[in-house]
């Protein structure tokens, strides 16, 4: 595999950065923030998204997407990234869009994938039960009554959760808590009864949820996939949503780059423009290259997910962990190198602050995949 | 335009014919290994070395790219994939190492005249004269265009006096190329010219440095009145430090491969190290300290490798992505020589005598040496500097 853009990645990309860059400026998100908007995302900006095609990206052709791959959808996540583009791409897009195309039944690819494409549905992921991520710690219940299961617990920290039309929930069918082994995904509608859906006001002011399930029913049609391997495929979504995650993240990181790299080369202070100053050059000079490692690291593991490689564990922890690091550092000294202004609510800097450390822990901090990476290597 | 099935064909019977047995893998482990780096005083433990290194100089093909008039191989870049497919398939020694090939030689081809090419090239690629390399001085380090060295235009010789620092191996090569001051009235890079000195000459002398890591390759070399020939020139008199800075260019993508585990400290593992010394727990390194800082080093290493690839892929954009690659390898060589010594215990600082092993011994003194590696071919601030000016555009 070469480390490089195919064309027709560079041309979504171009696509992407066009489309980011002219209808979801930073304002744009600014704007939702302070309105409160319910949905955090804007309704008509994500239909025209839908209409460029992006949330059939993952989706076969034969359910009406263009199965351009996680290759295609990380490019476009990375320039959104970059203006902080709030919409339901990550969760439907990607989890939703994966999730069912690779481990649903035929009936539920008919059902959902179609509706994805169009733009008829959201989708979310609920795997969370805790202030950690640690998807084997599942013990969220679904025990079998007859010929349905009822589900009960509460999910935590649930992506686009507030709005999902539908949901695809990590219980547990049989076992302990700690094991791969009895765990299964539920496909639910979110309209159905028992259901109890908490909207969570986060640092980032994106669209969260925690949901409550009292009895909750679900028949046999509702499993995603066969019973007990939610385990593995779970962690086969959760890794595809990582990757895609650190793409975005990496979008965040170079915005908040560029826009201090901009700053060190027009703000005077001692009557010398700042960016002459070596204690900052080299400060900027050591984001560069974290941000090249990161790149490398994010097409690594994007190519490797889409190549199907032995190595695609391994390497989407390596991508979350690099990109979580990197945005630490690079939305930390972004602040610093501004000085006062880079604190204040009415300068961009403070919303790629508040995303990198909420994007940090969906799906696994850096300390986790830090963990997980030892774990797969060997040692 | 030979066909290249056929070229193969015959580089395989060449080297079936003519590579020594102990110069390829499956030799046998009891004759001696020779680092080979030719020149009048090279001396060798296994006369296979010499005979490998004649039969491969030859050919031309220690510098299988350079045209047959130069004592080349006048191979093509098809062609050189071959040869390196062919020596690698029987696991060929590589038959010489040589400043001389890695940064004279590019220099020469560049900058030099069809008589000094003629002259010059030939003994390179044969291995004849080993050559070093005179940049530094002791006044003049990061700040190298500083030098001060001088080579006076006497007539029909230069006359040259000065000291130069850090060059390598200088007590064993025959020939010196050197960045000398020639015009001591000009702005100071333009006044500096590259000259070739042969290190016979009467008033050459050197002096070996020892390092922090013991024994080193590194000398002082003095020039006390030495002649030297007009036609040892490189270049326009003064337009020497464009050629010292490709120059530099080829010793920093040298360096910094470094950081890749190859080079310095290769064949030490860091977490076999850990799992020896710290121990082991159901295959985790049982120290769950060191584990996460060995795990947060090997994530590092591992995305630099990656960048690496990107960089090829890419079309290796040059310049500016090579001082990133010299500053990362170097300080991820420094970072993981100190985790092996930190979990290597008090092995891992010992210095001498029959209660430590060689191994561990060698350790700390490789330690000791990537101190360096951070210093030499442009210190790490030296990167940054190039980073923040010529790649992000930052002002002076």
């Amino acid at each position: 595999m070469k480390l490089v853009l195919t064309e027709e990645q560079e041309f979504l990309r171009d696509t992407a950065k066009d489309f980011a860059q002219e209808r979801t400026p930073i304002t744009h998100f600014r704007a939702l923030r302070d309105k409160k908007d319910k949905n955090l995302w804007d309704k008509d900006v994500w239909q025209e998204m839908v209409k460029l095609g992006w949330s059939g990206i993952l989706v076969p052709e034969e359910f009406g997407g263009s199965n351009f791959g996680v290759a295609g959808i990380s490019v476009i996540l990375q320039e959104c990234g970059k203006t902080l583009t709030p919409s339901p791409l990550f969760s439907t897009g990607v989890l939703g869009a994966y999730a069912i195309a690779n481990f649903g039944t035929q009936e539920q690819k008919e059902k959902y994938l179609p509706k994805i494409v169009s733009g008829e549905i959201t989708t979310a992921l609920a795997v969370d039960e805790s202030s950690h991520h640690d998807p084997l710690k599942t013990s969220f219940k679904a025990e079998k009554n007859n010929e349905e299961y009822l589900l009960n617990g509460k999910k935590t920290f649930v992506i686009d959760g507030a709005s999902a039309d539908v949901l695809i929930v990590l219980a547990r069918t049989s076992g302990n808590s700690g094991e791969l082994a009895g765990l299964t995904l539920f496909i639910i509608d979110s309209d159905v009864n028992g259901l109890n859906r908490i909207k969570l006001d986060m640092a980032d002011s994106r669209n969260y949820a925690n949901i409550e399930f009292n009895d909750v029913k679900c028949s046999n049609q509702e499993i995603l996939g066969t019973i007990e391997t939610g385990g593995e495929s779970v962690e086969r979504i959760l890794d595809i949503g990582r990757i895609a995650m650190s793409a975005e993240m990496l979008g965040n990181a170079e915005s908040a780059f560029e826009t201090t790299i901009d700053y060190l080369k027009q703000r005077k202070q001692f009557g010398v423009l700042i960016g002459t100053f070596q204690a900052l050059q080299h400060r900027a000079a050591e984001m560069f290259c974290e941000i090249e490692l990161t790149k490398s690291a994010v097409m690594a593991a994007v190519q490797g997910a889409d190549e199907n490689s032995n190595e695609l564990q391994r390497l989407s922890s390596l991508a979350k962990t690099i990109a979580g690091e990197t945005l630490h550092l690079v939305s930390n000294e972004a602040i610093q190198m501004h000085g006062g202004i880079g604190v204040t609510d009415e300068y961009d800097l403070g919303f790629f602050i508040k995303r990198s450390r909420v994007a940090e822990q969906i799906f696994g901090s850096s300390t986790y995949h830090t963990e997980r990476y030892a774990n797969l290597s060997g040692f | 335009m030979q066909n290249l099935e056929e070229f193969r064909k015959e580089v395989k019977e060449w080297l079936d014919k003519n590579c020594p047995p102990s110069m390829r893998s499956g030799a046998d482990p009891s004759i001696p290994v020779d680092e080979v780096w030719g020149g009048r005083k090279a001396e060798y433990k296994n006369p296979e070395s010499k005979i490998w290194l004649d039969r491969m100089g030859a050919k031309g093909w220690t510098m299988p790219t350079v045209p047959k008039e130069y004592g080349g191989g006048g191979l093509n870049a098809e062609q050189v994939t071959i040869l390196n497919q062919e020596m690698f398939a029987i696991g060929a020694k590589q038959p010489l190492l040589s400043f001389g090939i890695w940064m004279l030689a590019p220099v020469l081809l560049e900058y030099g005249t069809e008589e000094q090419k003629k002259e010059h090239l030939p003994k390179i690629i044969k291995g004849e004269i080993r050559w070093c390399q005179g940049y530094s001085e002791p006044g003049s380090g990061s700040d190298l265009a500083s030098l001060a060295t001088k080579a006076e235009d006497i007539g029909n010789h230069f006359l040259v006096n000065g000291q130069k620092v850090w060059t390598s191996y200088a007590d064993k090569a025959d020939w010196i190329f050197a960045l000398v001051r020639t015009g001591p009235k000009e702005p100071k890079h333009d006044g500096i010219s590259f000259l070739l000195i042969d290190m016979e000459t009467a008033g050459v002398s050197t002096k070996p440095i020892t390092l922090i890591s013991g024994k080193s390759p590194f000398c002082e070399t003095f020039f006390d009145d030495v002649e030297v020939p007009k036609e040892n020139l490189i270049g326009q008199l003064n337009a020497g430090w464009a050629i010292a800075k490709a120059l530099l260019q080829h010793e920093r993508a040298f360096i910094s491969s470094f950081g890749l585990g190859s080079g310095m400290g290769s064949g030490r593992d860091l977490v076999s190290i850990a799992k020896k010394h710290v121990g082991e727990e159901d295959g985790k390194i049982s120290n769950s300290f060191y584990r996460s800082q060995i795990a947060s080093h090997k994530i590092k290493e591992h995305a630099f490798g990656l960048t690496f690839k990107r960089a090829k892929d890419e079309g290796g954009k040059a310049s500016a992505t090579a001082s990133m690659f010299k500053l990362y390898g170097t300080e991820h060589n420094k970072k993981r020589h100190e985790l092996m010594i930190a979990a290597t215990g008090i092995n891992g600082v010992a210095w001498d005598g029959d209660e430590f092993n060689k191994e561990d011994k060698n350790l700390t003194r490789a330690w000791l040496r990537t101190k360096g590696n951070s210093i030499e071919g442009g210190t790490s601030e030296v990167q940054l500097n190039v980073i923040s000016k010529r790649v992000l555009g930052l002002p002076s």
